[in-house]
């Protein structure tokens, strides 16, 4: 599986459902079966810069590496069902 | 839980604590509701900033309380700890609210929701504001206030806070609290996962969907945040800053200067000759004088920051520059608190509360004195003019450039000071860096004026008390004792007599032998002492003890400096060595009560300001010793 500290910017992808974040992380929503986007890093490299949950948040490379991500396509995360 | 009363039916006004995620328009609704009955004050013991305000037209029913901004409940930063003590009434003299008000962003309502099911879960009566739902239908989503506070069992309203739309209904809710609907009990859910599980659910049986892209912020971040320029941006946004403060100032400086100078001629005609007249003209007007010329830069550097702040991009700097802060052991977050150093230590020290790392937090607080404040510039601005020739190295001034020096000098000191303390004392601790990048917005003009004025008054009320008192106590330990009256004397030789013969003198003589390897006389060494107060004042000292001793009609600080001949050796006083020794004691030392009083209580210990004023104490010594021998043998 990869993580989400591997992911290219524009490459979306949603949190797999083992991990586990820090309650700081958590709180800022990433928790297991969200979509996540990485829309650019830093100019020097680092930190990354995150659409989740209609915000964007920026982390630094090593905090998310332990976060597993799996392909968007994998339904079965917690997205709302489609009406 | 706390039972709601109806509104006049108790002594004690009812509370209604303002919780939200940073960002989230808060303290814009905060101000909308509470107008000019807003006050800034401190929790009992901590210096959060506390803002508290009355609802307006309703003086004493209803009490609002601005809470500072947090993802959770969990009180992880100390100022989310804050938010985390108020809901549980752990605060000595803050009455446990009697009802929340939670304000959350309707553009990032998947986030936002996590936090007010957690508001919900607590258990107080709790009612919904969403901010910014123009931007949900400019965004083309759906949004149904109603719908939503049907899942969620209490009232929801929508608002656009700073243009007052939804307020009226918003206001009626808040007179009585004690009639909304109690939300069914949500059972306390262990972890945040599976609150934001009940809010993806909510989302889709109250049909907020996701909002389009923001493209306008996309398009700016895609130039500021660029791979290659975002870091040219950035670099020009800080010289901009720079700019702004030495040369657009200029004018309104001389203004203030030229004020003050014919209101102390004016009263040497109005008052009786004699002290009277010398207290009010030399000690008040030209001590208080010498720093309120410095207003300008103080309110432009305010307007800046807070500009910076409110229209989104102060966020995207801590972005940019976090990879460089890290090099130091800092983080982005860092950067913030350090700008805001810049106009001065203390609100620095306390935006550091948004740290969530306490290593990061503690070497930020400690490497704060090291920002050039404004109450250096007074400094800086005065020994320049005096002394640094004003001509031009290529294209730039060199005055100028001294003066960039200067600041650079205190920030590369910051910068390594704090690689210092994270490598050896603050070694090992984990760090957590993150940053919210919010939509760009247009400022409200309004909330950025009262934060300007919110700061000059600051800055004001120290010039009139803090500045004030210093000037007259100095006055009068520069005019007491006088020397026995000398008929040969001229009326300049007499002053100079008396100030020989002045408390202060003797204070002064008294220190020299310290600071004389530095190049200081004894005039220094009185406002080096005076200084300790807060630096400025060396500026009023200075221009106390020369306007004392001086006979002549218009004073000028900087010819008297650059005039004084030592009667002993018939050399200057003050020279270029010991002008620059002088600016190199004030970018190092830690002459601020109130920085070092705020550093122990943000610290939490008296240890941490006694290292901190110990070290640069030792730096400025040092500092000053080398540049004042390095400069004499070259210049």
């Amino acid at each position: 599986m990869r993580s989400l500290a591997e992911l290219a910017p524009g490459e979306s992808a949603r949190l797999a459902a083992n991990i586990k974040p820090s309650s700081r992380m958590a709180s800022l929503g990433f928790v297991a079966g969200t979509e996540v986007r990485v829309v650019r890093r830093a100019p020097l490299g680092n930190p990354i810069e995150f659409e989740i949950r209609g915000a964007r948040i920026c982390l630094r490379s090593e905090q998310v590496a332990e976060l597993a991500v799996e392909p968007l396509a994998t339904r079965g995360g917690l997205e709302p069902p489609v009406r | 839980m706390s039972v709601a009363v109806a509104p006049g039916s108790t002594a004690r006004p009812m509370t209604i604590a303002l919780v939200g995620s940073p960002n989230a328009g808060k303290t814009t609704l905060f101000n909308a509701l509470t107008g000019s009955s807003a006050r800034v004050g401190n929790y009992a013991g901590v210096t959060v900033e506390r803002r508290e305000g009355h609802l307006t037209k309703v003086e004493d029913e209803v009490r609002i309380l601005d809470l500072p901004g947090t993802y959770a409940l969990e009180g992880e930063t100390p100022d989310e700890r804050i938010v985390h003590e108020i809901l549980n009434g752990q605060i000595p003299g803050e009455p446990l609210p009697d009802a929340l008000l939670v304000v959350a962003d309707a553009t990032s309502l998947r986030r936002s929701l996590g936090l007010v099911i957690e508001a919900i879960e607590h258990g107080l009566p709790t009612l919904l504001v969403l901010t910014m739902i123009d931007e949900v239908k400019a965004r083309g989503g759906r949004l149904d206030p109603a719908a939503l506070g049907r899942e969620l069992g209490i009232h929801v309203l929508g608002v656009v806070g700073h243009r007052g739309v939804g307020l009226a209904p918003l206001r009626r809710f808040l007179l009585d609290p004690a009639s909304w609907p109690a939300a069914q009990r949500l059972p306390k859910m262990a972890e945040h996962d599976e609150r934001f599980r009940r809010v993806d659910a909510l989302c889709a049986a109250a049909a907020a969907d996701s909002l389009g892209p923001d493209t306008r912020s996309d398009r700016i971040d895609r130039v500021l945040l660029h791979p290659v320029f975002g870091l040219g941006i950035f670099a020009l946004v800080m010289v901009l800053l720079f700019q702004s403060i030495f040369a657009w100032a200029v004018p309104s400086m001389d203004a203030i200067d030229a004020a003050f100078g014919n209101l102390a001629e004016a009263s040497r005609t109005v008052l009786p000759a004699g002290w009277p007249a010398d207290l009010v003209a030399d000690g008040i007007l030209v001590g208080v004088g010498a720093v309120m010329i410095f207003l300008p830069q103080i309110v432009i550097l305010f307007a800046f920051l807070h500009l910076l702040q409110d229209i989104g991009y102060m966020a995207r700097a801590a972005f940019v520059v976090d990879r460089v802060m890290g090099w130091a052991g800092l983080q982005g977050r860092s950067f913030v608190p350090l700008l805001s150093c810049f106009a001065c230590a203390v609100p620095g020290m306390m935006a550091a509360r948004t740290i969530a790392s306490p290593r990061e937090r503690l070497a930020t607080i400690l490497v704060s004195p090291f920002m050039t404040c404004s109450a250096r510039l007074p400094v800086y601005a005065l020994l320049i003019a005096a002394f640094v020739p004003a001509t031009s190295v290529g294209p730039l001034g060199l005055q100028g450039l001294v003066m960039l020096g200067l600041y650079l000098l205190g920030a590369l000191t910051a910068f390594a000071t704090a690689a210092l303390l994270t490598s050896t004392m603050l070694r090992g601790q984990i760090s957590v860096f993150y940053m919210e990048l919010p939509p760009y917005r247009w400022p409200t003009w309004g909330l950025l004026g009262r934060q300007v004025w919110g700061s000059a008054s600051a800055f004001l009320k120290r010039a009139g008390t803090i500045i004030l008192a210093a000037s007259i106590v100095l006055w009068a330990l520069m005019s007491y004792p006088k020397a026995p009256e000398n008929p040969r004397f001229t009326k300049v030789e007499q002053s100079q007599a008396n100030l020989e013969a002045s408390a202060a003198s003797q204070l002064g003589h008294f220190i020299e032998p310290a600071i004389a390897p530095l190049g200081f006389d004894w005039k220094i060494g009185v406002g080096l002492v005076a200084s300790m107060v807060a630096r400025e004042v060396i500026v009023s000292t200075l221009a106390q003890l020369y306007a004392v001793s001086d006979s002549a009609d218009s004073f000028d600080l900087r010819e008297a400096l650059r005039s004084d001949i030592d009667p002993e050796t018939g050399r200057a006083v003050f020279d270029l060595p010991t002008a620059l020794s002088l600016l190199v004691f004030f970018v190092f030392a830690l002459q601020c009560t109130s920085t070092i009083v705020v550093m122990a209580r943000e610290t939490g210990s008296w240890k941490w300001p006694t290292l901190a004023f110990t070290y640069m104490l030792a730096l400025a010594w040092g500092g000053s010793f080398v540049t004042y021998h390095l400069a004499s043998r070259i210049l």
